[in-house]
């Protein structure tokens, strides 16, 4: 009787052990589900919005201007940043007023959240180290990306509305 | 402090590199051919350098490194096996921070 529970025990075990590493292995490099809070990125993504998210394009290097990113953030690596990007290294990207261009250096992805105040987050707009610091990706809105929190506002992430600030060489 | 540190490298994220830690938020330190000649470390960064001086790409080129870039520790040379050793964690003396605010 006792050997009978040990046994269903120890079964027990084995599946959440190997079901857990499966989990891991899928959060870590395929994606995960993201709770996002701030007012920095409406109104793609409104506070406690829930929003998918995939880590492959991370993993491959293909992000792409106008993508939306978590990333690490760089005065607090245990909290992570949800932002669009807005300029690739080389890219030519208007932080102030229309006529004070600013050219970005290699590997310096110019970020902006997409609130009409993104200018006061002027310090995360140079994030120089984000490539290894993102955690994951969001796709673009033309694949499959999807919100799932509140649900009737279900569906894809919109395209930026300060589409006009993009610079295309 | 001291510690030898792999962090991804800030110019190429498919690179690794390798350096000593130096520096830790808050600390003031003196650079070496860096654009500031003092640098205060930020929030949340650390200050990297490697070990022979003028001929190590580390923060003196690139800056401070944001720790969410820390990859690992370095604790022992393993290959080639006359060079089997445990990595000390050591501070030169001549570059100690000038404040720190660990103490």
């Amino acid at each position: 009787m006792l050997r009978d529970v040990m046994g269903k025990t120890f079964r027990l075990l084995g599946y959440t052990i190997q079901y857990g590493c499966i989990a891991h292995c899928a959060f870590e490099y395929l994606g995960g589900i993201v709770v996002c809070s701030g007012p920095s990125m409406e109104p793609t993504i409104q506070n406690s919005d829930i929003v998918f998210s995939e880590n492959l394009s991370r993993h491959f290097y293909c992000i792409q201007k106008g993508d939306i990113v978590i990333a690490k953030s760089p005065n607090d690596p245990k909290s992570n940043i949800c932002k669009r990007v807005i300029g690739l290294e080389g890219d030519k990207v208007c932080i102030s007023s229309p006529s004070d261009f600013r050219k970005s250096h290699s590997y310096n992805i110019l970020l902006g959240g997409q609130s009409k105040a993104w200018a006061q987050s002027k310090d995360l707009v140079c994030l120089q180290l984000l490539w290894r610091q993102e955690h994951s990706l969001t796709w673009k809105v033309y694949k499959e990306n999807s919100q799932i929190w509140p649900l009737n506002d279900f569906g894809f992430l919109r395209a930026s509305p300060n589409g006009h600030r993009f610079l295309d060489d | 402090m001291g510690v030898g540190g792999g962090h991804w490298s800030p110019k190429n994220p498919e690179q690794k590199i390798i350096k000593r830690v130096i520096a830790l938020e808050g600390d003031i330190i003196k650079t070496i051919g860096y654009k500031n000649k003092y640098v205060k470390v930020p929030h949340g960064h650390i200050w990297v350098e490697g070990d022979h001086h003028g001929h190590s790409f580390d923060s003196n080129a690139f800056g401070p490194v944001s720790l969410g870039l820390l990859h690992a520790r370095a604790t022992h040379i393993l290959w080639p096996p006359r060079r089997w050793q445990k990595l000390q964690p050591m501070l030169p003396p001549e570059r100690t921070p000038l404040h720190s605010d660990q103490e």
